[in-house]
């Protein structure tokens, strides 16, 4: 008796890290237990995306969307609803009308979005090849190898308009046709795993939840570059993807899908992993290729490019994951049908991890041209706890913020390059009005100045001398003529830096002096953070006329500092005052005044 | 070969495909400035000094990496760019100690160069000097990492020109520190003391250990009878100290200056070359000749090499020749021989020797057979840099000295001994020698042109009357591996081998460019120094070591012959396996 | 593997993945499942429905379950809803049944008169 019914569980490390293991395997014993075991098929799919409200639990053919799952319910799901037909109500997802969502199509988070590269999240086992194979999966490689040319395969990938997904937005039919001519007798492909934004995923979550159309892709790289091994470069930080890309590579080689002779074409293409070991810099491609062939992992200067001598001296191609799981699309489906979706300049979708100060935090794959708004409101539902928007961070610690006046901008590489900001791999992370700028922009220095790899004197001292600068800021000992000496490291680092590490590290610096002059001159000049961020410049101050003498808050105080006695209004000593808070969250008459 | 025209702030150059455009930029008489770029290695484009820009870019590339691209127009130099450039030295400046006066490379420093250029007279950043300990464990370099600009030349030295490994990067960002791995000390790693780290450091972050007080110390106790002798490679290069052009020769005015310093006697290691060439050339012939011992024979004067033998290719040790180096070689004859006849009780002797090396620093107490005479053959060991400061420090005006001679008995040299200094040399004078040992007749031609010259790795084949020699020739320590690699595939095939003498230098170029040498090493100026040596080599009437007067009484009077117990005893050493890390 | 034996594994998974998509389908069979559905042997009526689909090849249909109609006294039951034909529940569908539904309803868009226990009304039945 086949399975008439499918019980989807959320396996991305999101979920994963919020026990969806414990939640599938509650789930498969429950079904055993009630005798649905040859009826029911339980599933562990990749990224549904919708992070916000994981764990994630979809139950076919009704649709059922049930959300913020805990290993608990399981039991519920399949007596109830599996068993017994009736869905369990308060587990499922209700939209803004309170009524229950049927599937996807019914929710906000994803009526907007189109899911080409995230096609296989959340409905296939990524451990499972034949799920990959049923959903078109290999059928581009067949194509390729049977019935085109390399040239074609490149024809098309031109007439799509796909440009890097990596940040840079180069476009990828060229940097094929660059590493085709170069002349060699041996060439490399390599997928950008190593994924070091913070905040971004993308990345991580399809690997994670369609492994095989990487491979594929890699392997039709192989074919139109003439290139007869890949190497996926994937950060260590990535245990779950690793897993994941391991088991896919092992059925596909069991398959003769990777290897010698594939599918009997004559073609040979292999892949091998190799792992990065906690180093942002190695996702940049010469920094990457140095680090495959053993050595530090150091940029080295471009011109010579990849394309002409990369890898071991060798021609040599790197594109992203995100790139690569296009390919397989593209080929099915045509260049041209790629090409009607997005802008003139971008085409297609991107997969942006949004995040931050949002209601629907997650992952949102999105048609280029798509507005910030759009993404920001619709997808996203709004900031979180109704505060207000402040501004919208794109581009990981090389983007730069993006202001109200600006979130009717269609989403594509140029229009945010206008802004000052940039595209990059898809990070994108809301800030809300408690939110502090110069605070955001000394996050992003700190990663920066951790991660420079120290080869040029521009990044590894300039970046040093900004964080250092944005310190005393915070600190409120900072000083206008700062200002302008974060200026000037910031150009030469622009123009001096060896890769675009050091010549994007002073992006939000820069971004934000533009649109956010205001913050700075408070921090500076009255000394004061008017997000309440900045510990160093934010008072606590009891306000005496609502201060009824309770004690509450003296005793509370780690310090202590808080002078009173009991039905007489306390003061407290702002020399010793650490600004924990303690006695603001203590107080329940709101007397405690943060300013 | 395909040329590219473009253009240098206008001016149009005509330039090789492949040519940088630091170099093109020569050819319009443009200096572009740079810091971490050295002739001597591929370029690694760190320190962004050189940018440039091409015209209508909005981009500036670096020029040391960049090629140049047929009809660009390349802006070296405009407000913007030197902007760029002064806010990128502002920020080494910030991270690197402001103690020139008290500095090693006072005077001689291309970071000071650079400022001075730029006419930087403040610093707008903050400070972000390190605090981090010296490195003082050999007797040779010093590592001083605070003042380290990170442009990595002498880890990729050491890494590509000398396959040592023993400096490598640790750590990251503004924790980038230069050490060896593991954050061992140099003593612990395989450094070789060769010293061209220091050669090639920029700035005064690696230097060579100075001990002129020792020196000072010696000739002031008037107790001590102070022996002096210099090495061929020095009286090339110490006039480039005082303005000279490298080549120069001023032997003459060398011995003068030293005894205005206060040297008691001075000698020439030239001479104890060719005493070396004695005892070489007969170990040679009884081994290529006679069977007796491992064949190829492998040359043993530079310490560097030694050592690098020991920890890198240990199984060739039978082959190494168990002859001592010239400078070891004159000690041993200072206090014997020259003690002797000169009636002065050896424990007053205080044995200096002038050399372009930092290892002789480490070679003189290498094992217990560097005290032959009973007490340390060579006392102490200084670098041509530290004499250039001794004799400035005396205010001897050395240029204006009248040429003097060298003492007897130990000065008399050929030309044989003088060509130790360049890459070749030791091959062509121990050839010359073997040449006489096995045939009875000198060589009708004496120059012997294959073995000379810049390639990394040098064959020939020389005709003794009908017996092929096959030489090898390798200057630079990455230069041979290929060669032992041979050497042992051939052993191990039991096939013939390649060759039946090798000789290796550690540093390129031969002594003429070692780590003790006036700084600014370059394949120009190696060249310029090797020529005022085989022009040294021309101009002595005796030209061959075993024609040497001084030599043949050594042996008439002292030794006896080449090889016997007595040489064995003064001039010869043994060998040992080392590791490569002590940990 | 060979190209064949590909595209034989694809034909395969495809059946089974197709019941996981369902965007799309405008067909929906709803079989009862409650108690007195699955004692009448309703598990075995889905299971024949499915059978039937892949017999005839029909792509796009959902076949769900639900609890019990109210027509407990002629389970299984069966709800069709497709466009073009009216919402029919059908009654005493046993595998045999379940095969005709689909072969005649769904396929060639006739009513099987003898099984119809509710809606369409009357009338419309020849």
């Amino acid at each position: 008796m086949a399975c008439n019914q499918f019980c989807l569980v959320c396996g991305g490390t999101g979920c994963e890290s919020s026990r969806a293991d414990e939640i599938y395997r509650n789930l498969v014993r429950a079904c055993d237990a009630h005798g649905l075991g040859s009826q029911v098929q339980v599933v562990k799919t990749g990224c549904f995306g919708f992070c916000e409200k994981g764990p994630i639990v979809k139950i076919l053919p009704e649709q059922s969307f049930y959300v913020e799952v805990k290993p608990e319910d399981a039991e519920r799901i399949v007596a109830e609803h599996l068993l017994k037909g009736r869905p369990v109500k308060d587990l499922l997802y209700k939209g803004e009308s309170g009524a229950a969502a049927k599937g996807e199509a019914d929710i906000k988070f994803y009526q907007k979005q189109m899911r080409i590269v995230l096609r296989n999240c959340g409905i296939i086992n990524p451990e499972e090849i034949k799920e990959y194979i049923a959903r078109d999966g290999y059928v581009a490689l067949e194509k390729v190898l049977f019935t085109m040319t390399p040239e074609q395969v490149i024809e098309e990938l031109k007439v799509s308009g796909l440009r890097g997904r990596g940040g840079a937005g180069f476009p990828t039919w060229l940097k094929w046709t660059n590493t085709r001519k170069a002349p060699g007798d041996q060439k490399y492909v390599i997928c950008n795993a190593d994924e070091g934004d913070p905040g971004a995923y993308m990345d991580r979550s399809t690997l994670e939840g369609d492994p095989h159309s990487v491979l594929e892709a890699m392997t039709i790289a192989g074919f139109a570059q003439g290139a007869s091994k890949g190497f996926i470069y994937i950060r260590a930080e990535y245990p779950l993807a690793i897993e994941r890309l391991e088991v896919a590579m092992g059925q596909s080689r069991a398959l003769g899908l990777i290897g010698k002779n594939i599918l009997g074409s004559g073609f040979d293409f292999d892949i091998e992993i190799r792992l990065g070991a906690g180093a942002f810099i190695c996702g940049e491609e010469t920094a990457l290729m140095q680090s495959i062939e053993g050595k530090r992992g150091m940029p080295t200067p471009k011109p010579p490019f990849p394309s002409d001598s990369g890898l071991w001296g060798k021609p040599t191609s790197i594109n992203n994951v995100e790139t690569f799981a296009n390919i397989p699309v593209i080929i099915n489906k045509g260049g041209a049908w790629f090409a009607s979706i997005g802008t003139a300049t971008s085409k297609g979708t991107k997969v942006f991890a949004l995040t931050g100060a949002i209601n629907n935090s997650g992952l949102v794959e999105v048609p280029m041209g798509t507005t910030l708004r759009e993404i920001i409101f619709d997808i996203g539902g709004g900031i979180k706890g109704g505060l207000g928007f402040k501004a919208v961070q794109t581009g990981g610690p090389s983007g730069g913020v993006i202001t109200k006046e600006y979130l009717d901008t269609p989403i594509d590489y140029e229009s945010l390059t206008a802004l000052g900001s940039m595209m990059g791999s898809g990070g994108m992370i809301v800030m809300d009005d408690e939110d502090c700028i110069v605070d955001v922009v000394k996050f992003y220095l700190d990663f920066s100045v951790e991660e420079s790899c120290g080869k040029c004197a521009p990044c590894r001292i300039g970046g040093r001398k900004l964080l250092n600068i944005m310190n005393k800021f915070t600190k409120g000992t900072g000083t206008m003529e700062d200002i302008d000496t974060l200026k000037t490291i910031g150009k030469a680092m622009q123009r001096a830096s060896l890769c675009q590490l050091g010549m994007t590290t002073p992006n939000p610096v820069l971004s934000t002096l533009k649109y956010f002059p205001e913050e700075y001159l408070a921090h500076i000049k009255d000394r004061k953070c008017p997000a309440g961020k900045c510990k160093s410049l934010v008072t606590y101050r009891i306000d005496k006329a609502k201060c009824i003498g309770c004690t509450v808050c003296a005793r509370k105080c780690p310090v202590p500092c808080i002078k009173g006695e009991r039905k007489v209004p306390h003061e407290i000593d702002q020399a010793k005052c650490i600004k924990c808070g303690a006695c603001f969250e203590a107080c329940k008459f709101g007397a405690v005044v943060v300013e | 070969m395909k040329t590219i025209t473009c253009q240098i702030n206008g001016v149009p150059v005509t330039v090789p495909e492949g040519t940088t455009i630091l170099k093109a930029a020569l050819e319009a008489d443009v200096k572009i400035p740079t810091l971490c770029a050295h002739p001597d290695l591929k370029a690694w484009g760190a320190c962004g000094i050189c940018i440039v820009r091409p015209e209508k870019s909005p981009r500036m590339v670096r020029s040391c990496t960049t090629t140049v691209v047929e009809g660009m127009n390349y802006i070296t130099h405009d407000p913007d760019i030197v902007e760029t450039r002064r806010t990128v030295l502002e920020l080494i400046m910030s991270n690197h100690p402001n103690d020139c006066l008290r500095c090693a490379r006072n005077g001689c420093c291309e970071l000071q160069n650079i400022c001075a250029e730029f006419g930087i007279r403040e610093v707008p950043f903050e400070s972000g000097i390190r605090d981090l300990p010296e490195d003082n464990s050999t007797p040779s370099v010093q590592l001083h990492p605070a003042k380290c600009i990170s442009c990595g030349r002498c880890a990729l030295v050491c890494q590509q020109l000398q396959d040592v490994w023993a400096l490598e990067f640790l750590y990251r960002g503004d924790r980038t520190r230069i050490a060896p791995s593991g954050d061992a000390t140099l003593a612990e790693s395989p450094c070789i003391k060769c010293g061209q780290c220091s050669a090639h450091c920029p700035v005064g972050a690696i230097t060579e250990v100075d001990e002129t007080k020792k020196l000072w110390d010696a000739i002031r106790e008037k107790d001590k009878h102070v022996v002096v002798q210099i090495a061929p490679a020095v009286r090339v290069a110490l006039g480039e100290e005082f303005g000279l052009e490298p080549g120069t020769i001023i032997t003459g005015k060398i011995y003068a200056a030293l005894r205005r310093l206060g040297a008691d006697k001075v000698f020439d290691t030239n001479l104890s070359a060719d005493l070396t060439i004695m005892e070489e050339a007969s170990e040679f012939v009884e081994r290529f000749a006679r069977g007796k011992g491992e064949l190829p024979l492998i040359t043993s004067c530079c310490p560097s090499w030694v050592d690098y033998l020991e920890k890198y290719h240990d199984d060739m040790i039978p082959n190494f020749s168990t002859a001592k180096s010239p400078m070891m070689m004159m000690g041993a004859m200072v206090k014997t021989y020259y003690a002797k006849k000169a009636g002065i009780d050896p424990e007053k002797v205080f044995s200096v020797a002038i050399m372009p090396c930092t290892a002789k620093k480490y070679e003189i107490s290498r094992s217990e057979d560097m005290k032959s005479s009973g007490t340390l053959d060579v006392d102490l060991s200084i670098t041509t840099r530290e004499l250039a400061r001794m004799i400035k420090q005396a205010g001897i005006d050395i240029l204006r000295l009248k040429d003097e001679e060298a003492d007897s008995p130990l000065g008399v040299y050929t030309g044989a001994g003088v060509i130790f200094g360049a890459t070749g040399g030791v091959m062509e004078a121990a050839l010359r020698t073997a040449y006489n040992f096995v045939t009875g007749e000198n060589l009708g031609k004496v120059e012997l042109e294959e073995v000379r010259g810049m390639d990394g790795v040098k064959t020939a084949t020389i005709d003794i009357k009908g017996t092929k020699v096959r030489v090898a020739v390798a200057h630079g320590m990455a230069n041979v591996k290929d060669i032992m690699n041979r050497v042992r595939k051939a052993k191990k095939e039991g096939a013939e081998r390649p060759f039946d003498f090798i000789e290796v230098m550690a540093c390129r170029g031969g002594c003429v460019a070692g780590g003790g040498q006036p700084y600014g090493s370059t394949d120009e100026v190696r060249a310029k120094r090797i020529k005022g040596i085989y022009a040294d080599d021309g101009a002595q009437t005796i030209r061959c070591s075993h024609d040497n007067p001084a030599i043949k009484a050594i042996y008439s009077e002292f030794l006896g012959k080449p090889l016997s117990d007595k040489a064995h005893e003064l001039l010869h050493t043994h060998y040992v396996p080392r590791p490569l890390w002590i940990k | 593997m060979t190209l064949e034996e590909l595209r034989a594994m694809r034909a395969e998974s495809q059946k089974e993945m197709e019941r996981r998509v369902t965007d799309g389908n405008e067909i929906e069979v709803i079989v009862g499942m409650g108690t007195c559905g699955i004692a009448a042997g309703g598990k075995l009526t889905l299971a024949a429905f499915i059978k039937a689909l892949d017999e005839f090849g029909l792509k796009g249909v959902t076949v769900k379950q639900t609890g019990c109609m109210g027509l407990c006294y002629v389970e299984p039951t069966v709800e069709v809803k497709m466009a073009g034909m009216p919402d029919t529940i059908y009654g005493k569908v046993d595998a045999d049944t379940a095969r005709e539904i689909v072969k005649a309803h769904i396929l060639e868009k006739r009513l099987v008169d003898n099984h119809i226990f509710d809606r369409p009304a009357k009338d419309i039945l020849k």
